[in-house]
Formats: structure tokens, sequence, C-alpha cells
């Protein structure tokens, strides 16, 4: 059975430093929730928090309609996969998987059996009598995701998981992970620091910074629709110009930056501007056009880099230090003159600091 | 290209072997001269010296006594140091650094000082009987040594795998005694030898806790020596060394020296 987990107003310390501040954070049933953030952040110790390694200073951790806030760590039943698999070196990867179960006190076939079945499910049937000292780092892994799932944790938690594998398989293993927990249907917390690997599995990502959630939403709302300037720099808006509104005419916003250059936008796309905000936008979002006269931001051109599918400028525009991207049609020389069009889809409207 | 080795270098190799080896070389010599005074070279063959110790009470008492603090002691500086080992490596980061160096601190202390201070407070002012003594003045004389391999071998231990016994179940005692333990017990055989052998051969702690009736081995040779200068102390010695060198040959062909020399 799974279960959601709910974390309520919780703060925590390391003696005297606070490191997380009334976080809250509900996970549904079957649903997998990442925390996303640097070192640092506090994603780690919520995850110890709840794994009962750590206990909050005050707030409360409920499974379902149980509340964990007291449990010792070995009575809260909750699946933990680590960065460094953690697995007993020294027993065999079949007592390994089995470990839980003998804690639960099953009859030993059945503990075998369920293993077994365990190890098949993540392809590693033929490695049972191995010891761990003789798996590569990704059947490392799968044994300890078969060893946390095998005890049918109504939570799974993940602990960078893949930071200790190179590029290609830690694609390859969270998608694997991400068909496990889906096809189990567990309840499940994923802690990371790549948000990459956060976007791609999770059903919604929480974005952390010094002990407190600045955003939770889906990865696509994250991605297009940061709600500060914290999430917008952290999944890639590079432009972050403040604006304050001169005039309005319908859904046509007038505004200025804060050095007096004009910029009119329509609220049609981007929803309602508030008299003073920041304009967000990627390189990709703000396209460059040679004509000094196009509606838009003036600027100057800077270095030219090579992207590929776009060239990239850095520019000085509006006293700001901006990137755009341009036309592989047209290359523009450092020091011209030309024009900066925000791109309504691809910008976000957030409140000034 | 095959290099070369410097005649002097090899002069100096030998030279430190010599020096290393020769004194061995002269006991074990004298240990088996047939003559009533320490002879070297042996002058003829006997085993007498050895059969001797035997004969001599105060060196099968000291034998008996010897082997029993060192039992005891290094089995009470286990039952101490490896909590506290763990302890200091579990928690590391949230304990000041001194307090390990705390527990390493009879080792900077000249064991001479250890023994005379002992005397004072545990022998003469507590007026605690002299096995007591003894039992106390080598397990303080241990516990470092066991503390310091013992945490060698834990510093390298990922705690996330206690952890993840903890997470599936595992009680935390039951864990430390079925997950932790067999993960550092090559560390745990290390401590003990090293703390067995330096119980075994210690000198100035013993010498100021032994007392009327009873002694250790190495102390009751120090008494021979002063009345006796027959071979039979030549022997004994031989006895110490080989026991010191069984103790090493089991602990190389089992971990490899490598466990004690970290």
């Amino acid at each position: 059975m799974t279960l959601p987990l709910t974390i309520d107003q919780i703060t925590a310390h390391y003696g005297a430093t606070k490191v997380l501040e009334d976080l809250s954070l509900h996970v549904a049933d079957g649903e997998l929730v990442s925390l996303l953030g640097a070192s640092g952040c506090g994603k780690t110790t919520t995850l110890r928090l709840v794994a009962g390694f750590m206990q909050p200073t005050k707030g409360t951790i409920r499974l379902g309609d149980k509340d964990l806030t007291r449990l010792p760590a070995h009575g809260r039943d909750i699946g933990l996969v680590f960065q460094s698999y953690a697995l007993f070196p020294h027993l065999s990867v079949m007592n390994n998987v089995a470990f839980g179960l003998k804690q639960r006190k099953l009859p030993a076939a059945e503990q075998k059996a369920r293993a077994m079945a365990m190890l098949e499910r993540v392809g590693l049937s033929h490695l049972a009598d191995r010891l761990p000292a003789e798996l590569s780092g990704g059947q490392k892994q799968r044994v300890a995701l078969a060893r946390a799932l095998v005890i049918e944790p109504p939570l799974l938690m993940f602990d960078e998981p893949l930071s200790n594998l190179d590029a290609k398989l830690r694609v390859d293993m969270r998608v694997e992970i991400r068909q496990l927990q889906r096809a189990n249907g567990t309840t499940a917390l994923y802690v990371t620091h790549d948000q990459e690997e956060a976007f791609s599995i999770s059903d919604r990502v929480a974005i952390m910074d010094q002990g407190r959630i600045m955003q939770l939403d889906t990865p696509e709302t994250l991605y297009q629709r940061p709600a500060n300037s914290f999430v917008a720099r952290f999944v890639g808006f590079e432009n972050l110009i403040p604006l304050t509104v001169t005039g309005r005419d319908g859904p046509r916003v007038r505004a200025v930056t804060r050095d007096g250059a004009a910029l009119s936008l329509s609220q049609d796309r981007l929803g309602p501007i508030p008299d003073a905000f920041i304009l967000a936008t990627r390189a990709d979002g703000l396209r460059v056009s040679g004509d000094p006269a196009a509606e838009g931001l003036a600027a100057t051109l800077g270095l030219r880099t090579y992207l590929g599918r776009a060239y990239q400028y850095r520019c000085e525009a509006a006293a700001e230090p901006l990137v755009a991207n341009g036309s592989l049609a047209t290359p523009f020389e450092p020091g011209t003159r030309a024009t900066l069009i925000p791109d309504p889809d691809h910008c976000a409207i957030l409140m000034p600091e | 290209m095959s290099r070369s080795i410097h005649p002097a270098l090899i002069a100096m190799t030998v030279l430190v072997y010599i020096f290393l080896i020769g004194p061995l070389v002269i006991i074990f010599g004298a240990s088996v001269s047939d003559t009533t005074f320490l002879a070297f070279p042996p002058q003829g063959l006997t085993l007498h010296w050895f059969e001797n110790i035997w004969e001599i009470s105060a060196f099968r008492r000291t034998i008996v006594t010897s082997l029993q603090v060192a039992l005891v002691g290094t089995f009470i500086a286990l039952l101490i140091g490896i909590p506290a080992a763990y302890a200091l490596n579990r928690h590391r980061i949230h304990l000041p650094g001194w307090l390990s160096t705390l527990f390493v601190l009879p080792i900077l202390v000249p064991e001479i000082v250890i023994g005379f201070s002992l005397l004072r407070s545990v022998n003469v002012e507590l007026g605690v009987p002299v096995f007591a003594s003894l039992l106390i003045g080598h397990t303080l004389l241990v516990l470092p040594y066991v503390i310091r391999v013992i945490s060698a071998a834990l510093a390298s231990f990922d705690f996330s795998i206690e952890e993840a016994a903890v997470s599936l179940g595992s009680h935390p005692v039951k864990t430390f005694f079925t997950i932790v333990l067999p993960n550092v017990r090559s560390g745990v055989i290390a401590a003990f030898i090293l703390a067995f052998i330096t119980s075994i051969n210690d000198v100035s702690v013993s010498l100021f806790l032994t007392g009327p009736g009873i002694s250790t081995l190495p102390i009751q040779i120090l008494a021979h020596v002063e009345q006796f200068f027959d071979p039979t102390v030549a022997s004994v010695s031989v006895l110490l060394m080989m026991l010191t060198i069984i103790v090493m040959i089991i602990v190389e062909r089992t971990l490899g020296l490598t466990v004690v020399a970290k």
C-alpha cells in the first residue's frame, strides 16, 4: 500500500544554525516530487527528517494518517536509495535485497522468493550470489533500488541516487527508476541538484534555496512561468529586466527601464502586468533585430558566439548586461546598434524583489 | 634499461638489517648455549635454559599474570574503545576536534609518567589491589592504540550503510552488531593484536604497578637479571619474540600487515 506524504511547517536546526524554516510540502499518493537545489539548500535535510535520521525543532511529518514525527527511523517503513548505494559490503546481493524482509521476520523461503522476484525485475537475478564489490555502479544502484522496493514501502526516497554514475547510465537509470515507481504506484520523494534529472522524471518539482521552497510546480510551469527571480535564474532565464509602467492602452502596456529606455508589451499573451515588474527572458526569448527603429529595447551588440541553431550576443541595453539570440542568416559585428525584441511566448512577468 | 642500485645504498641496507637483526641472533644464540653465563657464539647446544624457565616458579607465575593482564586489559580496552571510536567517527562533524586527540593522549605522555601517576592515584590513594591496578594501567596503556586503529577502520566506513539498514527496519543497536561491526572486523582484530603485544611487552607502566607476589614477565626478567647472569633470560626473551612473531604471521596471513601499519 502506498500513502501520501505531508510535511507540515517543519523547522530544523544543525546546532544553532537554522537549516529549514517553516517548510511545508504535500506529496500525493503515487506522485513523484523532486527537491531541487544547490548544496546546502536543505533538500537532503528534508529527506533526512522524513527518514527519521534527524529531528525537526518544530512541525509534523505524516504518512497517510500516521504521524511519523516522533517515530524512530527503524519504525518508519520507508524505502531509501542513497547516492553511495550503501549496499552491505559483507552480504551477497541476495541477502542485501532480503535484508528488509528478514527484519520483518518473514519465513526464509518467502524472503528468498520475493528477493529473487525483485532481482528479476531489475534484471540482476543472475548476480544473486555476488558480493557488492563485484558489481558495476549501475548494477549496485539496481540492487539498492530492489532492496528498497522489496519491502513494498508506502514511500520511496532517493538521495542523489545517480550522482555517482556516468552521464549515459544516469539517463538510463532515471528512466528505469521512473518506470518502477510508476508501475508500483509508490509515492516518491527525490532529492537531486541536477535540473534535467528532476524535470525529466518528476510530477512536480520543489526548487529550494536557504531552507525554503521557492516554488513547487510541474516541470512545465517552472520552466515557462517561474514565480520569482530566484527560480527564473535557476531555470535559465539569463535576462531579468526591471521595468516600471508609464501608461496603459487596453492590453498594451508602456514601460521604461531604470535608465529610461521605453518598451511596449501586450498583456494578451504575457498575462496581467503590475505597475512595477521584472521582465524575465532566456536568450532565446530576446530576438536581435538589425533595425534600430523596430519596437523593442535599443542595444549595442557585443561579443558574438555560435550556438549551432543561432548566434548569441552579449549586449548592453538599458544599463543591463543582456544575452540575446539572433538568426544565422544575418550575423552582426560587435558594436552594431540593434533592437532586442522580447518574444511574449518566452517571457515571464515577475514581481520585483 | 634496468636501474642500477648504488653500492652505498646496498651497504647501508645491509648495515640496517645487521643492526636490526643482529641482537636477535645474539640472544637466540645465547639462549641455547651450554654455559652458565650469556655466551655468543654459543658453546655447545642445549635446551636446558628453556626448561629452566618452567623450573623457576617466578617465571611461571609472571607468564600467567602477563597473559591474564594482556588478555583482560585488551578486552576491556576494546569494550571502551570500540564504542568510543564509533561515537567519535559517527558524530565527527558535531564534536570538537580536540576530543579525539584527548583519547590518544596516553601515547603522548611518557609511559613512566602514566605508571607513576597511576601508582599515586589508583594504588596508593584509592587502595586498589595490585592485580586490579595492573589491569587499569594496561587498559589505559593500550586504549589509544585500540581507538586509533578502529577509528582508521571506521573512517573508511560509509555510515549510509548503517542508515540503509535502519531504514529497512533494523534496530540501531542490532544494526551496530550485524552491519557496522562485521565491516570493521579487520580493524578490531588488528587493534586486539596491537594492544595485546603492547601490553605483553610493557615495562614502564608495570614497573610501578607490580607489587608483592604479583609481577609481569618483563619485570621478572629485569629482577632476574639483577641477580643472575645465566642464559635463562635469553631463552625467555626468545619466547617473547616468538610469541610476537607468531602473532604477526597470523595477522599477515589473515589480514595483511598493512592493517596494523595504517
